[in-house]
């Protein structure tokens, strides 16, 4: 039997509760990028970042793509799980933007439609997939850092690499917020359906939803000011302090070297 | 777990025994008033019950003494200094505080922001500053004194609400603080685990610990506080011992602290205020 509206939303919201429990738990658990200090993480990641958003060939973003499924596969995070929760959605979100460059980039034709008006080019298949390769690498790389560490520990070393301490403040609050809508949008459906008898139509299901989100919006952000007054209150004062020392290894530094060479013959090669 | 007296005894230099000091104290949410002209001295080593009914201002004065909010009007003092935001932008001030002043919150999902239990608890302890040893060991004794050494690896937020309540306390007792400010501490929870509390509650009273406890629960009050503190409508309605406070049907009733509660007996049905006691009183009439 097919869900309605508000059930599949409550359902939703608990998904995203398990994953963001789930990604602590990935987290702490060995792996290759676990095994690097969180420092090295972040530099080496965000350095083949940069070399995706720099590299102009398909073929060197498509080899950073495999690079970042072996850092995957080898820190046991799940190609499944990557595919479902990033990718698809990447694509769907890039495709569309991507969409009208394959018609509008001049070139020479490959397919044509409704009886020739509609043409896609060739360079404009190769800018749509260079943008779309592009947006999945980068997005790739970046939800592995944040899959593979503790949110903490992304915290701290930002906060070593001198990012402000209010910066670092709203991002730990945004960590606390993301959590506390999903809880408090949950309870908020799982009441509604305590409270309505049989199924509502779909239309009438969705203006509820709708009319609701205002007032999920200020009940969580009345949350949230509650749950900064009790980290204050705990002696919280913009800096973000762990148990865990960040100390180099030399384990470290051969990951720092291998991540910033990748980078770096990948701009090189994809000038 | 031994709780040690106060270190606030050795730092305040002069007017030994007092602690808060509030004169006047005004506080409003949006143009709304919480508290209206509130004074109240508050002693080292005082066990106090706020009594309220739901909106007279008990957990607004809470976070006032925690300096988490700042009267609008009037004066806050604590050891005789006056609290206000300039004094918590030097650091050196703000931690000392925070490590001698300590709020449990009303709602537990609040206080648990980290990822397991023991980071919860150990958040306090790495946010002023311990060693890394003594956090260890501190956070390792606190998990045990309060029964949840089982749920340390556990996420904050799949725990019952009885556990998630323990776990807000435990990351409050680890900091070992001199003043104990408990909002609503035993709400929502069962038989056992308020017990549990009031027992907690009053380990630190014979521990000279100032512990300042909201509640609308007349039925604790006598096990955990030496002196009640009647609000009513942002302001000080009384104050008084347990035996004064309770015995005050008037005040009580006003306070919207009891109830009428109607009663059939045979044909006839006929109401009176109804009042739940604890240890001495029972189900009084």
């Amino acid at each position: 039997m097919s869900r309605g509206f508000v059930e599949s939303t409550i359902v939703s919201f608990s998904r995203a509760l398990s994953r963001a429990l789930m990604s602590e738990e990935i987290a702490r658990q060995p792996g290759l990028l676990q095994s690097l200090d969180p420092r090295v993480r972040l530099i080496g990641l965000f350095a083949l970042v940069l070399a995706v958003t720099l590299s102009r060939r398909l073929a060197i973003v498509l080899a950073l793509f495999l690079a970042a499924l072996l850092l995957a596969v080898f820190s046991r995070v799940s190609i499944g799980a990557l595919a479902k929760r990033v990718w698809l959605v990447v694509l769907a979100f890039t495709g569309v933007i991507a969409l009208p460059a394959a018609f509008l980039t001049p070139g020479r034709p490959v397919v044509v439609l409704a009886g020739g008006s509609l043409r896609i080019t060739a360079q404009g298949m190769a800018t749509a997939a260079l943008l779309i390769a592009r947006v999945e690498t980068a997005v790739t790389f970046t939800t592995l850092l944040v899959l593979c560490t503790p949110w903490a520990h992304v915290l701290k070393a930002l906060r070593s690499f001198r990012l402000p301490q209010e910066a670092i403040a709203m991002l730990a609050m945004t960590h606390r917020y993301v959590f506390l809508l999903v809880e408090t949008a949950s309870q908020m459906f799982e009441s509604r359906v305590s409270r309505t008898v049989g199924r509502l139509p779909g239309a009438e299901q969705r203006r509820m939803t709708a009319r609701t989100a205002g007032v999920l919006l200020s009940k969580s952000i009345d949350l949230s000011q509650d749950v900064y007054l009790a980290m204050q209150s705990r002696g919280f004062r913009g800096d973000i302090r762990i148990l865990a020392d960040f100390r180099l290894k030399p384990w470290d530094y051969v990951g720092l070297l291998a991540f910033l060479c990748a980078g770096g013959v990948a701009v090189w090669l994809g000038r | 777990m031994r709780w040690r007296r106060g270190r606030l005894a050795r730092k305040v230099n002069h007017n030994l025994a007092l602690l808060f000091e509030l004169q006047d104290i005004g506080f409003e949410y949006d143009c709304v008033p919480a508290l209206r002209g509130l004074s109240l001295q508050i002693v080292e080593g005082e066990s106090i019950a706020l009594l309220g009914a739901n909106g007279s201002g008990k957990s607004t004065l809470l976070r006032i003494l925690n300096a988490l909010y700042f009267p609008s009007h009037g004066s806050l003092s604590f050891c005789g200094r006056r609290l206000t935001p300039q004094l918590f932008n030097q650091d050196a001030f703000a931690l000392s505080f925070r490590r001698q002043v300590a709020l449990v919150f009303q709602n537990p999902d609040v206080q648990l922001f980290n990822p397991t239990v023991f980071d919860e608890v150990a958040f306090g302890p790495l946010q002023l500053q311990w060693p890394r040893e003594q956090v260890l060991s501190r956070v390792n004794a606190t998990l045990e004194l309060m029964n949840i050494a089982h749920l340390r690896d556990r996420p904050p937020y799949r725990l019952s609400g009885g556990e998630k309540k323990r776990v807000a306390l435990a990351s409050v007792v680890v900091l070992d603080p001199d003043v104990l400010l408990l909002d609503e501490p035993t709400s929502t929870l069962d038989p056992r685990s308020q017990s549990q509390i009031i027992d907690l509650i009053q380990d630190w009273k014979g521990a000279s610990k100032t512990v300042i406890t909201a509640t609308h629960q007349l039925e604790i009050v006598e096990d955990i506080a030496g002196r009640i503190v009647v609000l009513e409508e942002g302001k000080v309605a009384a104050t008084g011992t347990p035996a004064q406070i309770l015995s005050n049907q008037e005040l009580l009733v006003r306070a919207n602290l009891v109830h009428a509660h109607r009663h059939s007996h045979g044909g006839l049905t006929h109401s009176h205020p109804h009042l739940h006691s604890h240890s001495k009183h029972g189900h009084e009439h």
